[in-house]
Order: structure tokens, then C-alpha cells, then sequence
């Protein structure tokens, strides 16, 4: 054994104890035990499941892969049964075994947005590891009323003079790099390390006109209260769910495009309650599931099946009949090597240090 | 009783106390120090995360930033609590003191979290403090409070007021009145009198507030993250920003060393004051 595994096995027995210490009094074998973004812990959409299947859906609210990533590794074998994660990170969990493949033949594919499928990353060696089940864009979110929706059409806005001061910067730094690489003519799935010194540009132009650079409930907060007026990185996840409260808050998906955000359920290959599992990803699939997923409380975003039941209004604030369109303009997120995405967030971290 | 009971006492009282040590401090932070010298994604041991903190600037800047807002808060605080500890022992009546002394905790009442929060709407520009000066004439555009270090450091300087208050209130409440008087007798003025006998007696209470404030200010994430508004990083957010995507514990763990010496250094700065007397 090595040092170095020691030292992760020290730190991983004493937060696996503290983990089961916490899990113990709440978990029970016909629990389903779910690790998810806040979306997924929204009661109106739990609680049809577990009384129709008189189970209890324990959730675990994770920020970013490499968190929920390190909550498995410091849990023992089965404690989960299903997991939310970012499409394009798919494969990080497969690549370490973590998953189960999912059966095509009883889920709904052919429901599903192609455009979403994403299947570069949900199907690994011909075998599907993840299902998108929401999606949305990194674009720009603004309000109607103090900023013009027509300013708002170019991704050159963001750079010039006219909103400085008013902008805030949604702060993860894929989409955001993924947006600036957009903004000079460069494809989010091609970027290489010789396109940083160019991103920097562009992100020191942003962040010279931004007022914060914010984590997703500042986000909300920001654009709601008048902070802000234009939120780079925004889209339906922030501006739906206060589009009743706030009807002046839109998005728009600028002539150069915007960066497609997608999270995808998957099973795990340890699971102890696979079959439930399969059920929960299958009611998440549903018209039903997928209504109440796009408009959790937490934050909405665009239903990956096109079967979702959303009402007209729930479709109209989303902007469901539009997606054909800004779906053709929408790029994936940017999906680097682990030496450039370490390079990125470095360079992250310098524009946020810009003063 | 004999030496060998004595001795078997003895231990039997601190072992509790040492298992703890070594479950949740020694063992986390051995395992720490070692994944520090694995860099992620690379082949072996290899010093290139500390080594990356010297090199890169946005790295070292966070460091900075961090001990200059600690400084600046814990200075502040010790500025103000210190008059209000004044205030408690000395002139509020006895029978005043203690409902004073509650008012004084009750920030400490609300979650953490929530009073960031509080104050962010407070220090908005459509906020408490902004709408005021507006609405008086006293300016004519908001002013930009939330969103800035400015706005960190209040956020900070609310709530260390208080800890340093209790701090500073016990110490003083040490203190027998007959310095004062004695000192009086002797000619010295009441400002001579803080200055030479009062202050010095109670700096060991300053010390400890300070350096508890220093500790816990500089290794906090809530309220640069919230407060701040991102616009500069301090070394908890450079870290949790390690681990949010890419889960590199690797570099979070040399990053989080390198803070533990600064406090470990701010220790032995204070250690004159900081140590626990024998009797």
C-alpha cells in the first residue's frame, strides 16, 4: 500500500464513519438513497413516487462533480442508489466503476430532445451509462426592463462599455470560458490550451464590467433585487422560477450561441436496490416526473423528454417552443483534458483576482 | 495515594481528550499532509502543488488578501469591543449586566449563513443603507457597499465584535478595583491610568480575543463568499475552488497547509500572551 493510499484510506475511514454516524438514524435497506442537485429534493416531486411505491427517497445535495465524486469515495460499496451528475462527467464515474449500464429498451430515448442525448458522454463502449434529464443554457440572463433585449442578441455586450457596473458573472468557470471562447469564434469542443491567452482577454474585459462574480442562489439574488441587470452564465435556471414574481427577468441565446447545460441520472453499479433504482430513473423519465423536475423549486431548466407535462404557462416561461431553435445555435459545455482543465480553472481564478 | 495510581489517574483523564486529538486532528491532518504530495493526475510524490502556490500569482494573492482582511477585521473589532466591554463592566449597573450581556450574544443566535445573507440586504444598492442616504439627500447615486471587501469585513467585524466583547468583559471584570484606586492615589490621571495599569493587565484577554479572531476569520468561507461578491479570492474560497469540479484534494490539502502555518505563525506571535498559566 502506498503512502498516498494510505493517507486516502485514513481520511476516507474517518469520514465514511462520520457518514454512516449521520446516514444511520435515516436509512433503512428499502430506502432508495439518492445523490442529487437541489432540484431532486424538492417534496412535490419526491413524495408521488415514494407513496406510490411506499418507499422514503433519502437525498444527499451535492455542488460539482468533484464534491459528489468525493462523497462516494468516502461511502461504503451500495450506500447509493442513483446519482445526478453533469453529462459531460459521465464518464469520470464510469471510469471509475462506478455505474451500472442502464437498459435502452425501458426508458423513454425516443421522448428525449436529440440534441440532449448527449450520448459522447452518456454512452461509454457502446453502453449507456446516463440519461440526460434536464437541460438548459449558459447565456445570458438579464432584466427587460433596464437592460435592451436587443443589446442582449451579441455575446459582444458582455465586453463593452454599455452595462459596466451592471453585470454579474455566474462563477463556473466552464460555461463562462465556454461562452467567452464563443464570443471569438471558437467551438467549445475544440478549445486547446493555445485558445487561453485569447479567453483571458476576453474574460478580464467581462470581469473589468462585472460587479460580482456570483454562485448560484447570488445569482437569483443579484438579478431579482436589482443588483444586476444582465447575469453572464444565466439562462431559464435563473430566471424561470421568479418569472411570476419577476415577469421582466428573460434570457435571450445570442446570434454567436450559448453553452448547453445537461445533468443526467445514473445508477449505481453497487446499488442494493437496483430495481427501485430503475423504477425512480423511470418516474424521473415520466410526462409527470419530468413537469416536476423542470419546474422544481429549487431552479427550473428545460425537461429532456419533449413528452414533459408542463402546462401552457410552465411552457411559455420556459420558452418550450423556441428550444428547436436555440438548440440549432447552443454549444455543449466544454469538456477538457485534466492538464487544460486545471489550466482553465487557473485562469479562472487569475480573472477573479483581476482587479 | 500512591505515585503509580496517581499516574494511571492522570492518564486515564487526558486519554479521552488525546484519542480525540488524534481521531480528528493528528490522523485527519497526517492524511492530509500526505495526499498534498501526491499531485492529482500525477505519477508520484512531488512537491508541484506548494511549489504552485509560490509560482502562481492569483495563488500568492489570495494569501495576501486573506491576511490583509483578517488584519484589518481583527483590528476593527478589537477597536470596538473594547470600549462596549468597557461599557459592560464598568458603567452599566450590576443588576443591568446581564441582560446586556445577552443582547450582546444575540447576532450569535442566527445561523451564520442566514445573517450573511441579512446583511447582503442591508449593503444592496436597493438596501437599507443606500435607500437612507438617498431618501436624506445625503447622495444622489447608491453607493457600491455589497459586493466589496468593505462588505466582508462588516460581516466579519459584526460578529467578532461580540466574541472579543466576552473576551475583553471577563478579563476586565478580573480586574480589582483597587488598581484603579491606587493608581488615582498615586497622581496618575484616568487616562494615565488605563494606559499604564488597566490596559496592560488586560492585553493577555485582547491576545486571546485577537488571535481568535485571527483564526477564525482567516479560515472562513461563508462570509468572503457571500459578502464579497467574488470579486477577490481569499484562501477557503481558492480552496473549496480546488474541489468543487475537479475534486482536487491534492491541491486543497497543500493550499490548506500552507494556511496552518500562517496561524501557526500568528500563534507564536501571541504565544507570550496565549499560554495557560500554571499555578
Amino acid at each position: 500500500m502506498t503512502l498516498h493510499s494510505l493517507a486516502c484510506r485514513l481520511a476516507g475511514a474517518s469520514i465514511a464513519a462520520l457518514t454512516a454516524f449521520g446516514l444511520a438514524g435515516q436509512a433503512s435497506a428499502a430506502d432508495l438513497n439518492a445523490l442529487v442537485w437541489c432540484d431532486h429534493a424538492d417534496p412535490n416531486l419526491l413524495k408521488p413516487f415514494e407513496d406510490a411505491n411506499g418507499i422514503k427517497v433519502n437525498v444527499k445535495e451535492f455542488e460539482g462533480t468533484g464534491a459528489g465524486l468525493a462523497i462516494i469515495e468516502q461511502s461504503q460499496p451500495g450506500d447509493w442508489d442513483v446519482m445526478v451528475i453533469d453529462s459531460i462527467d459521465v464518464p469520470r464515474g464510469v471510469e471509475r466503476g462506478l455505474f451500472e449500464p442502464l437498459p435502452e429498451d425501458q426508458l423513454p430515448m425516443a421522448d428525449l430532445f436529440p440534441e440532449v442525448k448527449m450520448d459522447a458522454s452518456t454512452v461509454v463502449d457502446g453502453k449507456r451509462y446516463g440519461i440526460t434529464e434536464k437541460f438548459g443554457y449558459n447565456t445570458i440572463g438579464f432584466n427587460k426592463s433596464k437592460a435592451d433585449p436587443q443589446d442582449m442578441q451579441s455575446l459582444a455586450v458582455l465586453t463593452g462599455d454599455k452595462y459596466k457596473g451592471r453585470i454579474a458573472i455566474y462563477d463556473y468557470y466552464l460555461p463562462v470560458i465556454g461562452m467567452a471562447a464563443m464570443a471569438i469564434g471558437k467551438k467549445t469542443t475544440e478549445l486547446t490550451e493555445a485558445d487561453l491567452p485569447a479567453i483571458k482577454e476576453v474574460l478580464t474585459k467581462m470581469k473589468a464590467n462585472a460587479k460580482a462574480v456570483t454562485d448560484v442562489v447570488a445569482s437569483q439574488t443579484a438579478l431579482a433585487t436589482g443588483e444586476v441587470d444582465v447575469l453572464v452564465g444565466g439562462g431559464e435556471w435563473v430566471t424561470a422560477g421568479i418569472a411570476k414574481e419577476n415577469p421582466d427577468l428573460d434570457f435571450s441565446i445570442p446570434k454567436e450561441g450559448a453553452v448547453l447545460w445537461s445533468q443526467s441520472l445514473a445508477m449505481f453499479k453497487d446499488s442494493k436496490n437496483k430495481d427501485m433504482a430503475l423504477k425512480f430513473i423511470q418516474y424521473i423519465m415520466s410526462p409527470e416526473g419530468q413537469a416536476r423536475l423542470a419546474t422544481s423549486s429549487c431552479y427550473w431548466g428545460m425537461p429532456a423528454s419533449s413528452k414533459a407535462a408542463l402546462n401552457d404557462e410552465q411552457k411559455a416561461i420556459l420558452r418550450f417552443a423556441e428550444q428547436p431553435e436555440f438548440l440549432k445555435r447552443a454549444q455543449p459545455y466544454p469538456a477538457p483534458s485534466e492538464d487544460l482543465d486545471k489550466k482553465m480553472q487557473d485562469l479562472w481564478t487569475e480573472m477573479i483576482q483581476a482587479q | 495515594m500512591t505515585p503509580g495510581t496517581a499516574s494511571r489517574i492522570g492518564w486515564a483523564s487526558v486519554t479521552p481528550a488525546l484519542l480525540w486529538t488524534l481521531a480528528f486532528f493528528a490522523l485527519p491532518f497526517l492524511a492530509m499532509a500526505i495526499v498534498s504530495v501526491y499531485p492529482k493526475g500525477g505519477a508520484g510524490f512531488s512537491l508541484a502543488n506548494y511549489g504552485q502556490f509560490f509560482t502562481n500569482p492569483s495563488y500568492w494573492r489570495a494569501m495576501t488578501n486573506s491576511i490583509e482582511v483578517t488584519a484589518i477585521v481583527t483590528v476593527i473589532s478589537v477597536l470596538l469591543a473594547y470600549p462596549f466591554a468597557w461599557i459592560l463592566a464598568f458603567v452599566v449597573p450590576r443588576r443591568w449586566q446581564r441582560l446586556a450581556l445577552m443582547l450582546a450574544v444575540l447576532p450569535f443566535w442566527t445561523s451564520y449563513v442566514v445573517r450573511s445573507y441579512a446583511w447582503l440586504l442591508v449593503l444592496a444598492e436597493k438596501g437599507v443603507i443606500n435607500t437612507s442616504l438617498l431618501e436624506l439627500g445625503a447622495i444622489t447615486e447608491p453607493l457600491q457597499l455589497a459586493n466589496t471587501r468593505t462588505a466582508t469585513v462588516i460581516g466579519f467585524v459584526h460578529f467578532f465584535v461580540m466574541l472579543l466583547t466576552l473576551t475583553i468583559y471577563a478579563n476586565l471584570k478580573q480586574l480589582s478595583p483597587n488598581y484603579r484606586k491606587a493608581a488615582a492615589d498615586l497622581g496618575a490621571t484616568p487616562l494615565q491610568s488605563f494606559a499604564h495599569v488597566i490596559l496592560p493587565l488586560t492585553l493577555p484577554g485582547i491576545m486571546v480575543g485577537a488571535f481568535l479572531t485571527f483564526v477564525l476569520a482567516i479560515g472562513d468561507y461563508i462570509t468572503p463568499q457571500i459578502l464579497g461578491g467574488n470579486n477577490e479570492l481569499l484562501m477557503p474560497q481558492l480552496i473549496m475552488m480546488q474541489i468543487g469540479r475537479r475534486g482536487d484534494f491534492s491541491s486543497a490539502s497543500a493550499l490548506s497547509i500552507i494556511l496552518m502555518v500562517v496561524v501557526t505563525l500568528a500563534y507564536f506571535a501571541c504565544a507570550r500572551w496565549l499560554r495557560i498559566e500554571r499555578a
